[in-house]
């Protein structure tokens, strides 16, 4: 997911649902390891140039698509391994620009649990993840919006508590994503001054993630809301291009269903979709809450197929419990 | 409880994160310069052929006061209380104007180049506003600093500097007022120490002649042209270089000769180069009337052509007869077989886009929102003086002649572009998907072309020992257009070769300006 949310930075769309990943509350179990590949397609019309919100007759409906591959590994159910490898395609209904597509940013996570106790009359569980994310490829970031990234080198800390009662549940998580600085073909640019140089300082993001449904083990059904912020960057200029170090912020609803049939409890299928909210700017006390800036206002839908492979010697039995309730 | 132990790889890892993340600095190429320590004062400057001036002395530049007077004496003791509480933000203001006078003021006007390089978005009825210099904030903001635009801005701050400065070393020359700390000896040079006379400042030349041809130029960034000048000038006082009667006399001296810079562009034709509906109109019509299929816009909605009378704009190196006979022969008539040879050609390219060809056309894109292909090439001179310790004088006659070359192939090039008319590649074939935005006006003759075969042609007689460099730039530049998909590959070529012909005008300027 938050590979996610960092790709929709990037191509101004908004992070989308998906279970098995770095951000929701459930974990392998020793030995198994969940992989498979999954698709998104996202588009927008609208975009924020700084606050405004506006269309660009000149690149009508932009869209990007991912394929990508998946895994979870469980070293012990307390301690995953995850990682993530997507192709990206993007795409300008009109104007002249020319699309882009390629390998994108290997990602990996670490996602430990440590604790898990009852409390009142359901089940706390926090989680401490790490994430590296790196690009594979050496493929354009100074051509947004059709970029398929941005190239920085992204180590991502995040706190995540989940509380679960009979079926029900809610995850809240917050993260933190440092970025590398990247390097740009031109040898200068202007952001809200000159800058001679190649390199460009990308600002560190956060993000908020909240969500919540329905859990059993055969179907889960949630509600996500994502708010990730951009800490520094500038905004746009009137009809200017985005450029890689615009303060990006959007605010994100979603939904997220995943099944895992009875009949074949090693294959889940998931789908999702989600919308970047029209947020309106408004201040508490001077802090800015809910401003989306410099980002396309993107529907996207996705979906996902995962395969369990157990390499433990007592498999029968995790299959049946590969999950954290 | 030893699963507790994965969890202090992730600790650490944050923590090393967190130290990681703090030292993300971006250093520009010219942040840390050394100060400018030229090898030659070039102390005979004054004799050196002005562009606008009939002579240095069409300035009178009254004589200093002699150093040993009261007012002297208390210009001196300025200084000195400005070093005996020097803070650490001084030091740095005396650190950065000290790499150079013309090259600080030419980054000044690069960076407000590309601020302003923003095409303006179009009205509810489709039509486009243009910005109004009498109205420079107002969106949209004046000017929309495009191409030729660009070119000639660094033209007229270019030569109203290089014109100030001869007549500054005349008066230096003639009056050979040392500098402060060779008058006192208790005052500490915070530059390299010169035998250059310091009356009037080269430094207040400089800022004076920028600022006051920028007035013109960028009228709504008073705010910040003011500021950097403040700071520039004091700067000069604080690091001992200048008294304050060296400043006010520079001053005063570049003022004049601005203003016959100013009074020259308000009367060049580039007021009126945006040209009216009747005027785009007839274009098409002549076009169509050649049998050939007009440019038109490709933005939505259509845009008018950016500038299509900049062609008729006043010349620095020679007159409006000269500047028409280096239009070059037309391009391959639109129907012909040779045209869609050619838009083959750059559509077999945009296939074919590797990540080889991003890097060229990126690079040398300069478009929306950069200092444009004129800043580019100042940029690419500008590091290379560097390496040369020019005096100012010299700096600024190098840009002068770079930068009047640069606005003149300009203007040939767009009195080419507009009178073919011709379309761009993907006119012709709307499969032509291009690797950068293509520019709003007509594609013969490639505009990068001509600028980098005349800045190549400037800089190679200026910098003799770079000129295979310059000449694989220019070369680079020109492909760039091609692979971007938004030029024929006769585009290029033939503006390569009118961007040395009108570099070579400079060059013929070089060898008789008395420099050589």
């Amino acid at each position: 997911m938050s590979k996610k949310i960092l790709i929709g930075v990037m191509l101004f769309m908004p992070f989308l649902g998906m279970a098995q990943t770095d951000i929701d509350a459930i974990m392998m179990e020793k030995n198994a390891f969940c992989v498979g590949p999954g698709y998104s397609y996202s588009s927008w019309k609208n975009y924020w140039e700084g606050r405004l919100k506006r269309d660009n007759e000149n690149l009508g409906t932009v869209s990007t698509q991912m394929f990508n591959v998946m895994g979870t590994y469980g070293v012990t159910k307390r301690l995953n391994l995850l990682f993530n490898v997507p192709y990206v395609k993007t795409k300008a209904s009109a104007g002249t620009l020319h699309e882009q597509k390629g390998i994108q940013d290997l990602s990996l996570f670490v996602k430990y649990v440590p604790l898990r106790k009852k409390v009142g009359n359901g089940i706390l569980t926090l989680f401490t993840i790490g994430g590296l994310s790196t690009p594979l490829t050496n493929y354009v970031a100074d051509y947004l919006p059709l970029s398929i990234g941005m190239r920085s080198t992204n180590l991502l800390a995040r706190g995540m508590a989940d509380y679960q009662v009979n079926n029900f549940f809610v995850t809240g998580s917050a993260t933190y994503v440092f970025r590398s600085n990247i390097k740009i073909d031109r040898t200068a640019y202007y952001t809200t001054e000159m800058h001679l140089s190649n390199e460009v300082d990308m600002p560190d993001m956060t993000t908020f993630n909240l969500r919540a449904g329905y859990r059993t083990y055969h179907l889960i059904a949630e509600a996500i809301i994502n708010k990730m912020t951009t800490l520094g960057g500038f905004d746009m200029t009137r009809n200017n291009m985005p450029f890689p170090s615009n303060r990006m912020n959007a605010t994100t609803a979603g939904i997220n269903i995943k099944y895992t049939p009875a009949f074949f409890p090693r294959l889940s299928l998931v789908a999702g979709g989600s919308y970047v909210i029209d947020g309106r700017n408004f201040k508490i006390d001077g802090v800015e809450v809910l401003v989306p800036r410099n980002v396309g206002q993107a529907l996207t839908i996705d979906g996902a197929l995962f395969y369990v492979l157990d390499f433990s010697r007592k498999s029968k039995k995790d299959t049946n419990n590969n999950q954290t309730k | 409880m030893k699963k507790i132990f994965f969890a202090v790889p992730i600790v650490v890892a944050a923590a090393v994160i967190i130290i990681v993340a703090c030292s993300k600095t971006v250093n520009g190429r010219t942040d840390d310069l050394a100060a400018l320590s030229p090898s030659a004062i070039d102390i005979n400057a004054g004799d050196w052929k002005p562009v606008l001036l009939a002579a240095p002395t069409d300035i009178v530049v009254p004589a200093p006061a002699a150093t040993n007077t009261p007012d002297y004496i208390a210009q001196i003791n300025e200084i000195k209380s400005w070093q005996q509480s020097i803070t650490q933000e001084e030091k740095e203001i005396v650190k950065y104007w000290s790499a150079g006078a013309i090259l600080r003021w030419n980054e000044i006007l690069r960076t407000l180049v590309a601020k302003h390089n923003l095409p303006p978005y179009q009205n509810d009825d489709g039509t486009y506003p243009f910005p109004s210099a009498n109205n420079p904030l107002a969106y949209p903001q004046f000017p929309f600093a495009n191409p030729p635009y660009a070119a000639r801005a660094y033209a007229y701050v270019s030569a109203a500097q290089y014109d100030a400065l001869v007549a500054a070393w005349y008066y230096k020359r003639l009056y050979n007022r040392k500098a402060p700390y060779n008058v006192d000896s208790s005052i500490n040079a915070l530059i390299p120490k010169s035998d250059l006379p310091s009356y009037p400042s080269e430094d207040a030349v400089v800022e004076g002649a920028a600022v006051e041809t920028m007035k013109l130029l960028f009228p709504g960034d008073q705010d910040f042209i003011q500021q950097k000048a403040e700071e520039h000038k004091r700067a000069r006082i604080i690091s001992g270089a200048n008294v304050r009667s060296d400043i006010e006399a520079g001053e005063a001296l570049c003022k004049a000769v601005a203003q016959k810079f100013v009074t020259r562009a308000r009367g060049d034709r580039a007021g009126a180069a945006i040209g009216n509906q009747a005027a785009w109109t007839k274009l098409e019509t002549d076009a169509i009337a050649k049998g050939e299929t007009p440019w038109y816009s490709l933005e939505v909605p259509r845009r008018p052509p950016m500038l299509p009378l900049f062609g008729v704009v006043k010349a620095f190196l020679f007159d409006s007869l000269t500047a028409i006979s280096l239009r070059p022969g037309p391009p391959p008539p639109t129907a012909s077989s040779k045209m869609k040879e050619e838009t083959d050609e750059v559509y077999n390219y945009i296939k074919d886009d590797t990540r080889e060809h991003y890097r060229i056309v990126h690079f040398w894109a300069d478009g929306v929102g950069t200092y444009a292909p004129p800043g580019h090439w100042d940029a690419i001179a500008a590091e290379d003086f560097v390496k040369q310790n020019y005096s100012e004088v010299r700096w600024a006659r190098n840009m002068a002649l770079l930068n009047m070359a640069l606005m003149d192939a300009g203007i040939v090039c767009w009195d080419t572009k507009y009178f073919y008319f011709n379309p761009r590649p993907t006119q012709m074939n709307p499969a032509i998907k291009t690797l950068t935005g293509i520019p709003n006006f007509p594609s013969y003759i490639s505009g990068h072309s001509t600028f980098s075969g005349a800045a190549a042609t400037v800089l190679a007689h200026i910098v003799p020992e770079n000129a295979d460099k310059y000449q694989a730039m220019a070369q680079e530049a020109s492909l760039s257009r091609i692979l971007a998909g938004i030029h024929y590959r006769s585009d290029c070529s033939v503006g390569l070769q009118v961007g040395q012909n009108v570099g070579n005008y400079a060059v013929q300027r070089a060898m008789a300006d008395g420099a050589e």
